[in-house]
């Protein structure tokens, strides 16, 4: 026996690894559910960890709502390039055109919600039995209780109150034929960890996680990026703003923040200090205390 | 720096979700938005100062009936170490919930009510700490501003839990006077409790040493996944990725694949673009061996100086998950590392009453229930006594019908 001696990048870095492996030999179909997020793009580096130099057991899968940030795709498409990985993308747009959704009206309009049903249909076309994701329990703390390895059922929906237990390192990823099972293997990890990782290791980011200039207008309190895709009126005046944003989600309901970190030490030194969690940042959570709860029992990430 | 998972084990009625409010609240882990909801919300103590007992209540129903349903996993840090803590429910129908927390801590918190003292809730968390063998406990006695921070009170407490840790067969008990609800003794010392020398519950978390077994005889390599590229220029490449979960392995030793036998040397130890000359436990590798041999996930690589017990009949004890009882005439799947074979459990040795730890002749095994049995697998299990190797003795029971889990098993020996 010695002083335990792992750092604790080192142990999360080889917890993640293990539990991709872990979907990669207990499941038929797995799926890695990228969004173009640095919590997914580390997944991504974490899988070539796990499997190189081997291939992917799992094709890569975008729920694509059409209301990207263009650097987002930019990246994806560039990532995908270099490291030889097979993309799937769903298409929010084929799911309005289909009428299994209606596009929302109004002011405060998004696709945010209406990429679940997207996902599901996704998932159920390719016959996935494992869609991994980049989740983490730090989030939000309807999050703070999944497992790691949490099983959906035939609708996609996650059950709280009859979740697995969950024992050591061992995950039971036994399921019934068209359940699947939803897996985090950053689980434990913070945004901070996140953001030493990613330096740690160089990995690339789309650039829109640094500070630039971009025109914004303010809305509910939040800074919205100003585009096509937001529906404005008159009342909405754009202003030229210093921004970046926290995390990378639909154009509609993905705020930023007022920044000038320009490099990637300046974004770790302004989290550490920050006083907004990161979820703070994004108006899909701020409906309800039980909001997130909600979506998950419907069938979202 | 290093992680400490960490479970806290007591009822809201020792105040435990405050507890652990308080330390996240004192050691500033509270973000101004959910601090703005904290406010917000109609829950309030007595006296009109905010709830900290929410940030630990994830869950609608939870909210609803103020207790807390399943584990809930928080995260903070401060200048000396990253912190998880599993909040664990503490009634007895949430034993499992609580086993389930225990399975991955290194440390627990047992908290007692200062006014109550050692209660029968006490003895049933202690006892499960000890038999998921938690390396380090704090045994925080609350409220004490409930008890005008009396020292004799604390010393009594003491004094029984220290009968008490000897019952159950603890070691490496801290016992920290605290008050959760004013802040006493958690993050910072209280001139309330001047009489106590010892630090506060936070600075002790952020001291305390845990250890690791690189022990290299005890080395153990669950196989996850094979890896073969099967490309022109890989054409041979075989590497068998893993974790290694206790124990250390170098390149040159001498290894042993099981359940079959065969031996072989490690050549070389991969992690993505390094070669690493050692491998610890916790590291995720890949390993490879000199001489081609048949392996597959499900197998283990192990030591060849120091082998796991390798057998069909198993004595384990047994904690019952699932609300339909054991069924010793089904035939149940079990999984153990990264192997799930048919078993049964052949027989019911006896059932403990957690809350005396009276030993009680069992003809049923219900939710809850914990106590020793025997269990036959199809194929024998290389495993480890788990007193002897947390990481290589423990398994879980799934039920066939549902794949629910229902029970976790503490391998024990061998059955000749």
């Amino acid at each position: 026996m010695s002083k335990y001696r792992l750092d604790y990048l080192d142990e999360l870095e080889a917890e993640a690894i293990y539990i991709l492996r872990e979907v990669a030999g207990q499941f038929e179909k797995p799926a890695l559910l990228f969004s173009g997020g640095k919590d997914s793009i580390t997944l991504v580096h974490l899988a070539m960890k796990a499997f190189r130099p081997g291939k992917f057991p799992f094709p890569l899968v975008h729920i694509d709502t059409g209301h990207n940030f263009e650097e987002t795709i930019t990246y994806r498409d560039e990532m995908v390039a270099r490291i030889g990985e097979k993309l799937i993308i769903g298409h929010v747009q084929d799911s309005i055109n289909e009428g299994k959704v209606i596009e929302q009206k109004g002011k405060n309009a998004s696709r945010n919600a209406l990429q679940t049903v997207t996902l599901l249909d996704t998932i159920a076309k390719h016959k996935f039995d494992a869609c991994i994701g980049g989740a983490r329990r730090d989030e939000e703390k309807a999050r703070a209780k999944e497992r790691i390895f949490s099983v959906r059922d035939e609708f996609g929906q996650w059950d709280p109150k009859r979740q697995r237990p969950e024992l050591w390192n061992i995950y039971n990823g036994k399921i019934h034929k068209g359940e699947n099972v939803r897996v985090f293997p950053i689980s434990n990890w913070t945004e901070l960890d996140v953001w030493n990782y990613i330096r740690r290791e160089n990995i690339p980011l789309p650039t829109i996680y640094f500070a630039h200039q971009r025109d914004c207008i303010t809305r509910n309190g939040q800074l919205m990026a100003a585009s096509p895709f937001l529906n404005m009126d008159a009342d909405d005046k754009i202003e030229s703003k210093n921004v970046r944003f926290r995390t990378v989600g639909d154009m509609t309901c993905t705020a930023a923040v007022e920044s000038y970190a320009f490099e990637i030490d300046d974004i770790i030194h302004e989290i550490a200090s920050s006083k907004i969690s990161e979820r703070g940042a994004r108006m899909d959570d701020k409906v309800s205390e039980a909001a997130m709860e909600d979506r998950k029992k419907g069938g979202y990430f | 720096m290093d992680i400490l998972k960490f479970i806290t084990a007591g009822s809201v009625d020792d105040g435990k979700s405050t507890l652990i409010g308080r330390l996240l609240y004192d050691s500033e882990a509270i973000l101004v938005d959910q601090l703005e909801a904290l406010h917000a919300s109609n829950r309030k103590n007595d006296d009109g100062s905010i709830d900290l007992a929410i940030l630990t209540d994830g869950l609608k129903a939870e909210r609803e009936q103020g207790i807390t349903i399943d584990v809930a996993y928080k995260y903070f840090e401060t200048d000396k170490r990253k912190f998880i803590i599993a909040d664990a429910p503490g009634h007895i129908q949430y034993t499992r919930n609580m086993v389930t927390g225990a399975s991955n801590a290194g440390l627990a918190i047992i908290l007692i009510d200062a006014r109550k003292g050692v209660i029968e809730q006490t003895t049933r968390h202690s006892f499960l700490v000890s038999l998921l063998q938690i390396q380090q406990v704090v045994v925080a006695v609350n409220k004490m501003d409930m008890v005008d921070y009396s020292e004799d009170v604390f010393n009594s407490i003491v004094a029984d839990y220290k009968v008490l840790a000897g019952k159950v067969g603890l070691k490496n008990v801290t016992y920290i006077p605290v008050s959760a609800l004013k802040g006493d003794n958690i993050v910072y010392p209280s001139a309330k409790i001047s009489w106590y020398t010892g630090d506060s519950l936070l600075t002790h978390l952020e001291n305390v040493e845990l250890e690791i077994d690189d022990t290299s005889a005890h080395a153990r390599l669950p196989v996850q996944w094979v890896v073969r590229p099967q490309t022109d220029e890989l054409h041979d490449y075989r590497g068998y990725a893993g974790r290694v979960s206790s124990g250390s392995f170098k390149v040159n030793d001498k290894v042993t694949v099981l359940p079959s036998g065969f031996s072989s040397t490690i050549s070389k130890i991969e992690f993505y673009d390094k070669t690493p000359e050692e491998a610890i436990a916790g590291m995720s590798v890949t390993v490879h061996l000199t001489d081609n041999i048949d392996i597959s996930r499900g197998d283990i690589i192990v030591n060849s100086a120091g082998q796991p017990q390798l057998s069909n009949l198993i004595e384990a004890d047994l904690c019952w998950m699932d609300t339909r009882p054991l069924d010793t005439t089904l035939t149940y799947l079990v999984q153990h590392n990264t192997k799930t074979i048919r078993c049964k459990i052949s027989e019911v040795l006896y059932k403990v009453n957690i809350n005396t730890l009276e030993k009680d002749h069992a003809e049923d095994f219900k939710l809850n229930d914990i106590g020793r049995i025997v269990i036959k697998t199809a194929e024998p299990l290389a495993f480890d006594p788990y007193q002897l190797n947390k990481a290589n003795g423990g398994a879980i029971i799934i039920d066939s019908r549902t794949n629910v889990t229902v029970g976790a098993l503490i391998l024990r020996q061998a059955v000749d």
